[in-house]
């Protein structure tokens, strides 16, 4: 559903010889990204020998740079050498689903024993324990129970006493809580800044920073906005530029690749549910009695009231409900495309080394490509979630209706 | 299906975080930044409308400078002539006023210069009848001293008869 709004923009975009441009930087970078990625990747396969020399578990035996070539490391170091156990099969589906997930630790680099990560606080609320409170570290990713809790699978916090059906409610800071703080607290930074340089600037024209944001909020006033909700705007103008915000700059950390960034915020469903959740309200306590009469009572002859009214009231909830949709797949779906690329990597190379090299300029490219695709879309998405929520904030406060 | 799957931490977290972003936003920076933008706005639109309001009131003063000069001028023009037709007829006046009084004065200075003059003509008559008088007594006086010229005379005169 999202993808409608989205098209014509890429048409332009693959056009424009900005892209061109932006397509050869992006050959270059890849070249250069292979030639570095070759080069590690020589130390990861000495590090992989050394490993089944000294005969430890595959689990434990890699020590590298990026999470991806650790896998790949494990791949072709255990293939080439045929050694007898098992190696760990390299698995795409895990790895990604890994990456968008919520975690609660924020993984840096490395892989099992040797892998570096910030441990976050772990929050829980159970009936019969109240709040416990205690680092993720005690978990030992996943290896150890703590307190009677301990991660499944998936990350999730559950009873290490697995008759145990109590709830548990979770609210631990994780990693996307915690990037969306650090996101949170950017927008504070630059918006509060930026309030104080007016102050200071009372009245003279705007310079520096200013004429990068100032733009941003005259174009969500003017185009989207003021056009959608009219004489209204000024009431809904703060709701509407934090959505913005918000969305904006939580989807551009998440294209960063390591720390501050890389989480999946804007691409986790609660994140958006909430967003969602927040324009249903607004629309809905803001609806006047020509929204509500457009819903109970529409013009249309009585006897269809029995179609018409239960399709608007469907419509009351579907609208944010695809908002929350619309963003959550476009941010997840582009975080998994860049991710399936990398991976391409490792699949080929756990088929042969050498075919794993063959494809890596081809992904890098891709990703490259697809990043610069991403930066659009971190901005479309934010744009395309304000101004559907003017819209429909504009349908809800409109007076006259025709 | 864990992906759909709203998780109640990121709720509870993304509830409190939206809220206060949108609580503080708005009190410290969009208000601010949008009351500053709009001041902005209105002071150029006012200075722009102020710039089109003094071009049109001078546009205006400049007409009406013009007319007033014009009027001006008219009226200058206007009080020249009344002032010359003044002139013309204080001057048309006193030329009256003067050839009458110089007519009037003419007048009496020919009835002076009469009078005068049949005094002096009585005066002279008077004058020349005394004389004549006299000197008829002094010529009677000589005549009657000498007969022959008493007979000259009566014989003239005799003679002056015929």
């Amino acid at each position: 559903m999202g993808h409608k709004k989205k098209m014509p923009d890429f048409s332009t975009f693959f056009t424009t010889s900005k892209f061109r441009k932006s397509f050869v930087a992006a050959g270059f970078l890849a070249f250069f990204a292979v030639s570095a990625f070759a080069n590690q990747d020589h130390s990861v396969s000495a590090t992989a020998h050394e490993g089944d020399v000294a005969d430890v578990a595959v689990t434990s035996h890699v020590a590298d740079s990026s999470h991806e070539m650790a896998h790949s490391g494990e791949a072709h170091g255990a293939s080439s050498h045929g050694e007898a156990h098992a190696p760990e099969k390299f698995a795409p589906g895990k790895m990604i689903m890994e990456h968008i997930a919520d975690a609660h630790d924020w993984h840096l680099w490395g892989e099992g024993h040797e892998s570096v990560s910030i441990s976050l606080p772990v929050i829980l609320y159970t009936e019969s324990k109240g709040i416990t409170l205690f680092s993720s570290a005690r978990f030992e990713h996943g290896h150890a129970a703590y307190e009677g809790f301990e991660l499944n699978e998936e990350g999730k916090v559950v009873w290490a006493d697995a008759k145990n059906t109590e709830s548990i409610y979770d609210i631990s800071l994780s990693k996307n809580v915690v990037a969306m703080l650090i996101a949170v607290f950017t927008i504070l930074i630059i918006a509060i800044g930026m309030a104080n340089s007016y102050k200071k600037n009372k009245g003279k024209a705007p310079k520096g920073f200013h004429n990068l944001v100032e733009p941003l909020i005259l174009f969500i006033r003017d185009d989207v906005a003021k056009p959608s909700i009219g004489h209204k705007t000024d009431k809904f103008m703060p709701l509407l530029l934090t959505i913005f915000s918000f969305i904006f700059v939580n989807n551009v950390f998440g294209l960063i690749p390591i720390f501050p960034g890389g989480a999946n915020v804007t691409g986790n469903i609660a994140v958006t549910m909430v967003l969602a959740l927040v324009i249903f309200l607004t629309v809905n306590l803001n609806g006047n009695k020509y929204y509500w009469k457009h819903i109970f009572l529409p013009d249309v002859p009585v006897w269809m009231y029995v179609i018409i009214i239960p399709i608007e009231i469907l419509g009351v909830v579907l609208k944010p409900f695809v908002l929350m949709l619309r963003l959550f797949a476009n941010i997840t779906a582009g975080h998994i495309i860049i991710l399936g690329f990398f991976s391409l990597i490792f699949i080929f190379g756990s088929m042969n080394q050498g075919l794993g090299y063959a494809v890596s300029p081809l992904s890098v490219a891709f990703t490259v490509f697809m990043g610069l695709l991403e930066m659009l879309v971190a901005f479309l998405q934010a744009f395309v979630f304000t101004l559907l929520s003017a819209i429909y904030i504009g349908m809800a406060v409109e007076e006259h209706h025709h | 299906m864990q992906l759909v799957t709203p998780a109640i931490g990121l709720v509870f977290w993304m509830l409190v975080t939206f809220t206060l972003l949108l609580v503080i936003l708005k009190k410290f920076a969009w208000k601010p930044i949008l009351e500053s933008i709009r001041d902005r706005e209105q002071t150029i639109e006012d200075s722009l409308s102020l710039a089109e309001k003094t071009k049109a009131d001078m546009i205006r003063l400049q007409g009406e400078n013009e007319s007033l000069l014009a009027e001006a001028r008219k009226e200058r023009d206007a009080l020249l002539k009344e002032a010359r037709e003044m002139r013309d007829k204080i001057v048309g006046d006193a030329k009256a006023v003067a050839d009458e009084e110089a007519k009037k004065l003419m007048t009496r200075a020919q009835d002076e210069i009469e009078k005068q003059k049949a005094a002096a003509i009585d005066e002279l008559k008077r004058e020349v009848s005394v004389l004549s008088v006299q000197i008829a007594e002094k010529l009677m006086q000589q005549q009657l001293e000498n007969n022959q010229a008493q007979q000259a005379i009566i014989e003239k005169q005799l003679s002056q008869l015929n």
